[in-house]
């Protein structure tokens, strides 16, 4: 199941060079470019590993795929993504956010469905990439 | 070109006139005085770059040429000047995507316990990503007398970086020449990488005169006639002292010529001061100086 999170997730994945684009957009806006990985792909999942520091006061995409190309090298069985954060007064959010590399095979998700007192049913999202003990490497 | 073989040519010319390199070499000509050998080798870099664009327009392909570069010479002769200007021309020739000089010093890059040098080295080299990164004295990296030290790291990371990303990033390495010397003897692999090796001549003083009345051109002053006179003197005078730096010496003169200047006007605020007179700088601004009274040392 293709996990679609943030942008261009419809999109057939971004290549390199779109990658690069979609990154220079960000740091030509003056936007701090930050990578970060998990594993857990759950929606409400809102706090994957940061990746190094956010990067700030960039010119070039290139430095931002030097960090990721040794990022991938790291955590190629896990999910990356790029975000973008605009620090101006007003916005201070992240502006852009896709995911920009997955594991070979992405397991997906389970419904849950826990029975309570009489025809009560509560019903739980859980992502089956969790489930499992994590490998050692 | 080989017409015989390759029906078409490359007309070099229009491509100079396209770019906008003329401009590039000429205000390096204009604004900067002296420094011949600089200029020149300015100038084969240009003319590289330009027939690059040519082949690569008939598809010859060639690697991009390696442009790290090192200056070398004493102090104040210009080589802060020149890194600005590389940057300049080198996107204006389409060696590098952005036109921006990151200028960093060992403190930038070394960090101060186990395992900060890299991260610290990895920031500023992302930084400096698609221009030119501009390390002054790059000698100050090695310190040969401590074998623990980090600078030793930051030199492996940009080493490593200078050869696997040369279309992403040039490198000018500056610092004094023996000291460079040194640098260079320790590190093999620093030396055979940087291939544009530099040398800053001193300025003669008729360069150093040249370049006084620009400087005080681009602060809205002169030098009268005979402070003309009065500040080739000093200049002869001032090359003879020891800590001589070229023309940041005379930048500091010239600075403390303007505070006699100002001095000598605010003691005659009694009569009103004309407009030329705010703008001059004569003989006695520039003959006040210490350099005139002082005993040479023996």
């Amino acid at each position: 199941m293709k996990l679609t999170q943030g942008q261009f997730s419809f999109l057939p994945d971004l290549s390199d060079a779109e990658i690069t684009l979609q990154v220079q957009y960000a740091l030509e806006n003056g936007w701090a470019v930050a990578i970060e990985h998990t594993s857990d792909p759950h929606p409400r999942n809102v706090y994957w590993n940061m990746w190094g520091n956010p990067m700030f006061d960039l010119r070039d995409a290139a430095g931002v795929m030097m960090e990721l190309k040794a990022c991938r090298a790291e955590h190629n069985d896990e999910y990356i993504k790029i975000i973008a954060f605009d620090s101006r007064k007003g916005w201070e959010s992240v502006r852009m956010s896709f995911i920009v590399n997955r594991p070979a095979f992405e397991p997906g998700f389970e419904l849950v469905r826990t029975e309570g007192p009489g025809r009560n049913l509560g019903y739980q999202l859980r992502s089956f990439a969790t489930s499992r003990p994590p490998v050692a490497p | 070109m080989n017409d015989s073989a390759a029906p078409q040519t490359v007309d070099l010319e229009a491509l100079y006139q396209g770019s906008s390199v003329a401009d590039v070499l000429a205000s390096l000509d204009n604004e900067l005085v002296g420094l011949v050998p600089v200029k020149t080798r300015i100038r084969e870099v240009a003319a590289l770059l330009l027939v690059e664009k040519a082949r690569r327009a008939v598809g010859l392909q060639a690697e991009p040429p390696s442009l790290h570069m090192c200056f070398t010479g004493n102090p104040g002769t210009g080589k802060t000047t020149v890194a600005q200007r590389i940057a300049t021309i080198l996107h204006q020739l389409g060696y590098i995507r952005r036109n921006h000089v990151v200028s960093v010093t060992r403190d930038d890059l070394v960090g101060q316990y186990i395992g900060h040098t890299a991260p610290k080295t990895k920031e500023v080299l992302k930084k400096a990503m698609g221009g030119v990164l501009f390390i002054d004295e790059a000698y100050y990296l090695y310190r040969p007398e401590n074998e623990r030290d980090y600078g030793q790291e930051a030199i492996e990371i940009l080493l490593q970086v200078m050869e696997d990303r040369r279309d992403d990033l040039v490198v000018v390495l500056a610092g004094y020449k023996d000291r460079m010397d040194t640098f260079f003897r320790s590190n093999p692999g620093m030396a055979s990488r940087v291939a544009h090796h530099i040398d800053f001549p001193d300025y003669s003083a008729d360069e150093l005169l040249c370049i006084a009345n620009i400087m005080l051109e681009k602060m809205h002053y002169a030098l009268s006639v005979d402070g003309q006179g009065a500040m080739r003197d000093y200049i002869e005078r001032r090359m003879q002292q020891p800590r001589f730096s070229n023309a940041r010496s005379i930048r500091n003169a010239l600075d403390r010529a303007r505070l006699r200047q100002a001095n000598r006007l605010f003691a005659g605020r009694a009569t009103p001061v004309a407009v030329e007179a705010l703008q001059t700088i004569t003989e006695d601004d520039v003959r006040a100086s210490r350099v005139f009274t002082q005993v040479r040392p023996a």
